[in-house]
């Protein structure tokens, strides 16, 4: 490829058109009771309905409409007072019908909105809507490439066929110029928390429960037109999304300097190179013949129940990390840290159980994120609670222990010892900060170091540091330094 | 009408069926002659007549998102004209999805 | 002995099983012996079982025999019409698509038919997937009508009405989608209905346009038929459009007494130029009788009854061109052309140019083209458009009438091979039924006498949901010209 990147921003302005697939978590499919399962022995979790047989006939899964409604919702979109189902016809043999039971004219969101910060800028991304519709069987390709040209026969696999998907499609991005790339990935990556959020899907993209093609086209810069776009599938991580844009923004580019044109097509992502490469073109003018599905009846949401399932939605993420980061007046870097650590969840709850921000930032942060990264687990998964790592740095407000012993009860409770105030106990951790018990030690500390003794006679204070540091050690860390200090300047005052 | 053996075997791609030449020929001036008498519906009603929605006006009619029993993997294949290792076996797709 | 067993009524013979004078074992020999005599001329049965069949039978004496209460129809044998599912049965529709297909798993009808103990003792035959009015186009040769083996039994749903006119069962279940159960019903002197849309489940029936689709009785007695709607009826989960009520009582509707203070219309426009004298003249005879029995009669004028065949000849063709998609060689049925060096696309194209016969490709091209980009406005949208008139002159016609009625089909029997090389003419029989497919409302069609030694169907119309109102027109109806004729009338020739 021979364009520079920066070089045809200078000539073109990109527009990105985003369509993400959410394969919904439901138990069961979207018109039919089989199990809606990853895995499974092929053709085990199909019926009469899934596997499109004469005389069947679908019965919609109410579990799958609301989490549409929320998932509109989520996207601040309008959600349809009254829409159907509509058949999309066309001949594929992962399809069991031979038409998909979608949603056409009629989506049941629409006209929405998200908001996606690249590099500290905020860019609005409109929803143009968001519909139902039903997941396609598997088919894998038998022969000697193992890529659909060179097969010899499929092998087709309908546990799949009938799962719910919702299809989210963007209104054309305009306007994100040289960054369009990372728009795109960041524009998933946000579906994907909101969809988390929800719990509304398992948004896994190596496992294709979050799928996205990515439209792109160029138009010569202040045209005002859209250019002609190329569909890109097969983009199975958000990196790839990112690599696909930018391929495609130079592919583009040298076709268009190079006084061709853009054909209108589908094209195919390469992991291995990040390139895209033409489809095969499609024949039929891709006439669906859409019509309303007349096996099923409307959809009409009443607006209560709308309004009872938008108290159902989480807090906007973004709304959420604004809200927190002021609550805690972390600085943007100590705010950041906490969420690129991935502890935004459990520093919230520390701080719940009564932990100062700072406190509890610093705990999961440093100290917890070593433990987790060296026994390759979540934070969540480490055999501490928040609740237990408030209780802890308590008995360091508390002067219990100092920070060094905290440590160690922590090492205590992960290792199952425990509750913070029963490691202090069995372990024996408790700063000592009993004048009987530390003069002993003190005493034996100044006789052992007559000429520091003599200088702090002599008014230097700060040589004290040195003797509290040998009781310290003499007392295994478990003195109360300041105490120490105390008894110290008093019997060399 | 005016619908020509082309348009007819376009037609027929279109629903995945190999009509023959012959077939092409003779069906397109019984269709015309078929459609030239159902013509007569889109004189009758008006844009401003609402398209029929169904015959008993129901809306909302969902099922439990409960898991039910699925047919076995033989009964599911009891039909397939050619099936390997539990799936369906189908000639080579030359189309794209 | 054997042919009075036959004649008698789906009714008469479940309270004999009941009365223990008779066995179901006994019925259903006479019935496989009826069938064994007549089906190589008639060709009513695609597929019989006859040991099954026995058994099935053997099995509800034995549940009698042991003291449990059974419904008033168990025991009785019954056909199914060859659309609906059957997991002991090939579901071949009349097609060489399905041609020894047997599904895995039976349609709602035919599972409520055995909970009642019916015994269902074979398939019936029909137009190829439910396409025709004469039973011509079944890939499995036509059926004769039993009143004159030269003529058709009426379509698509002819084996159903021709096994009961011909004695060979009491009872069959059909499927209506534009007149295919009432106007066969109309030409073989038996009585046959089409619910409320949604009144009986159509989970299992092998779709055709889904909008329009409705299963439902075929008997030669109202009160067997109102018996046989009450048992395949009711609500089901497994059908979006299926109407939770609790069946009315349609038995107790077939025995009211008179027709006193029901209002009727004759729909204006289903007489005059197209209709045989014959058939007009038993229909105004079979008013008569209604106005006799105290009904009031009236005529009710439908304008856009006038449009219901040109669009259902474009919403019909365009469903059935998406439900008939699905029959592409991939999954189960016929797969032609599959000689490992051939695509899927290729094989599927061959196949279902090989599975469909003519008239399924006329009306899978239609369809298609209806629904097409540029057309899907003037064609499907237009004819959707129309239907809401239609629904329109029903609800209106039903603020001053309490049922609607009109011959079922403007002509009697035609002679087979007739009207096959002109489609249009072949519609037309459905000229009078259609308009209720497309509104969803309950019709039925009743003997009204013969024409020309041939039958001549009367057809009632009642609103959405009262279906009742049909089985005590029908009933009423059916005691009064039964005097008249001094007993039913029955085919000649196809008794022993």
């Amino acid at each position: 490829m021979s364009v520079d990147y920066d070089d045809l921003l200078t000539r073109y302005e990109p527009a990105l058109g985003l369509e993400v697939h959410v394969e919904l978590n439901t138990a069961s499919k979207m018109f039919c009771g089989c199990a809606n399962e990853f895995g499974g022995a092929p053709n085990t979790h199909v019926c009469p309905v899934c596997l499109g047989l004469p005389g069947s006939l679908p019965v919609i899964n109410g579990k799958a409409v609301e989490s549409a409604i929320r998932i509109g919702l989520a996207l601040n979109c309008e959600i349809a007072e009254w829409c159907r189902m509509a058949r999309k016809n066309y001949f594929y043999p992962d399809m069991t019908k031979n038409f998909q039971t979608s949603q056409y004219d009629e989506p049941i969101a629409f006209d929405g909105w998200v908001e996606v910060e690249v590099d500290g800028e905020t860019y609005r991304v409109e929803i143009e809507r968001a519909h139902m519709e039903e997941d396609a069987g598997k088919a894998t390709h038998v022969g000697t490439s193992g890529r659909i040209q060179g097969a010899d026969y499929s092998l087709i696999d309908y546990n799949r066929a009938g799962v719910p998907l919702i299809e989210i499609v963007t209104r054309p991005v305009r306007g994100a110029g040289e960054k369009a790339p990372q728009v795109a990935r960041a524009y998933v990556a946000h579906l994907r928390e909101l969809m988390k959020a929800l719990g509304v899907s398992d948004v896994r993209m190596e496992q294709g429960s979050l799928r996205c093609d990515a439209n792109l086209s160029l138009a010569p810069i202040g045209s005002g037109v859209l250019g002609t776009r190329t569909e890109t599938k097969n983009v199975n991580s958000l990196r790839s999304i990112e690599r696909a844009v930018r391929f495609e923004m130079c592919r583009q580019a040298e076709v268009l300097d190079a006084g061709g044109r853009v054909t209108q097509e589908t094209r195919h992502f390469h992991e291995a190179d990040g390139s895209t490469s033409a489809g095969r073109p499609k024949s039929d003018a891709d006439d669906y013949r859409y019509f309303a599905e007349p096996d099923l009846m409307p959809i009409a949401p009443s607006r209560e129940w709308v309004d009872e399932l938008r108290a159902t939605l989480p807090e906007p993420p973004a709304e959420r990390r604004r809200r927190l980061q002021e609550a805690w007046g972390f600085s943007d870097i100590d705010f950041a840290a906490v969420v690129n650590s991935g502890a935004l969840g459990v520093v919230e709850e520390t701080v719940a159980a009564g932990a100062a921000p700072a406190a509890a930032r610093k705990w999961w942060v440093t100290e917890l994120a070593r433990r987790a990264n060296e026994a390759a687990v979540e934070l969540e998964e480490l055999a501490i609670t928040p609740a237990q790592v408030a209780a802890v740095q308590a008995l360091v407000d508390a002067g219990t222990v100092n920070d060094k012993l905290a440590r160690q009860v922590i090492d205590g409770v992960l290792a199952g010892e425990g509750e913070p105030a029963e490691v202090v106990e069995s372990r024996g951790l408790v700063v000592v900060s009993d004048e009987g018990a530390l003069g002993a030690a003190v005493d034996e500390v100044i006789a052992a170091n007559p000429d520091v003794a003599d200088k702090i006679r002599d008014g230097k204070v700060q040589a004290a540091g040195a003797l509290i540091g040998q009781v310290m050690k003499a007392m295994r860390g478990q003195a109360d330094a300041a105490k120490v200090r105390e008894l110290i300047l008093a019997r060399l005052s | 009408m005016g619908l020509t053996a082309d348009d007819v075997a376009r037609l027929g791609a279109l629903a995945r069926i190999q009509l023959s030449e012959q077939e092409c020929a003779e069906l397109a001036p019984e269709l015309d002659v078929i459609l030239e008498s159902v013509a007569s519906v889109s004189e009758v009603a008006g844009p401003d007549v609402p398209m029929a929605t169904h015959a008993m006006p129901m809306a909302n009619v969902f099922r439990a998102d409960v898991v039910t029993a699925s047919l076995t993997q033989e009964e599911a294949l009891s039909g397939a004209p050619a099936q390997d290792d539990g799936r369906f076996r189908v000639p080579q797709i030359l189309s794209e999805d | 002995m054997t042919a009075a067993l036959l004649t008698r009524s789906a009714a008469e013979l479940g309270r004999l099983m009941a009365a223990g004078e008779l066995t179901s074992e006994e019925l259903t020999r006479a019935c496989l012996a009826q069938i064994e005599a007549l089906n190589p001329r008639l060709n009513v049965f695609l597929a019989v079982d006859a040991d099954a069949a026995l058994a099935e039978a053997r099995a509800v004496d034995a549940r009698r025999a042991a003291g449990e209460e059974l419904g008033p129809l168990a025991g009785v044998p019954i056909g199914v019409k060859d659309n609906f599912c059957t997991t002991d049965f090939p579901t071949t529709c009349g097609s060489k698509m399905l041609e020894g297909w047997v599904p895995p798993y039976d349609a709602t009808v035919v599972a409520k038919l055995r909970a009642a103990g019916l015994v269902i003792v074979g398939k019936t035959n029909m137009d190829e997937f439910a396409m025709g009015s004469s039973t011509e186009t079944s890939y499995f040769g036509p059926t004769r009508n039993p009143w004159d083996d030269a003529r058709i039994p009426g379509g698509s749903g002819g084996g159903s009405a021709a096994a009961v006119a011909s004695f060979m069962v009491p009872l069959a279940v059909g499927s209506d989608t534009g007149g295919s159960i009432r106007q066969p019903g109309a030409v073989t002197g038996t009585v046959g209905v089409k619910p409320t849309y949604g009144g009986v489940s159509r989970y299992g029936l092998v779709a055709m346009a889904s909008s329009l689709d409705q299963p439902g009785p075929c008997a030669r007695t109202a009160e067997d038929a109102a018996l046989l709607q009450e048992v395949i009826g009711g609500y089901d989960p497994h059908d979006s459009a299926s109407i939770d009520r609790p069946v009315p009582d349609l038995v107790g509707a077939s025995r009211a007494a008179d027709l006193a203070g029901l209002r009727v219309g004759i729909v204006a426009e289903f007489q005059g130029d197209g209709y045989e004298p014959g058939v007009l003249e038993r229909f105004r005879e079979a008013v008569e009788a209604l106005r006799a029995a105290g009904a009031e009669i009236v005529e009710v004028s439908c304008p856009a009854f006038a449009y219901a065949l040109p669009a259902y000849y474009l919403i019909q063709p365009a469903e059935l061109s998406s439900n008939l998609a699905r029959f592409d060689g991939m999954r189960y049925g016929l797969r032609t052309g599959d000689d490992g060096a051939r695509s899927a696309e290729e094989v599927m194209n061959l196949t279902r140019e090989d599975g469909f016969g003519r008239e399924a490709k006329r009306r899978i091209i239609i369809g298609t083209y209806a629904l097409s980009a540029g057309y899907y406005d003037a064609y499907y949208g237009s004819a959707q458009r129309v239907r809401s008139l239609i629904q329109g002159d029903f609800d209106k016609a039903f603020a001053r009438v309490d049922v609607l009625v009109s011959p079922t089909t403007p002509t009697v029997a035609f002679r087979i091979g007739e009207r096959m090389s002109d489609p249009m003419s072949m519609y037309l029989a459905d000229l009078c039924t259609i308009p209720s497919n497309m509104a969803g409302n309950a019709s039925a069609s009743f003997p009204a006498g013969l024409s020309d030694g041939l039958p001549v169907g009367f057809q009632v119309m009642a609103p959405p949901m009262d279906d009742a109102r049909l089985y005590r027109v029908g009933g009423v109806l059916e005691r009064a010209l039964q005097e008249k004729w001094g007993g039913p009338q029955a085919p000649e020739g196809v008794l022993a």
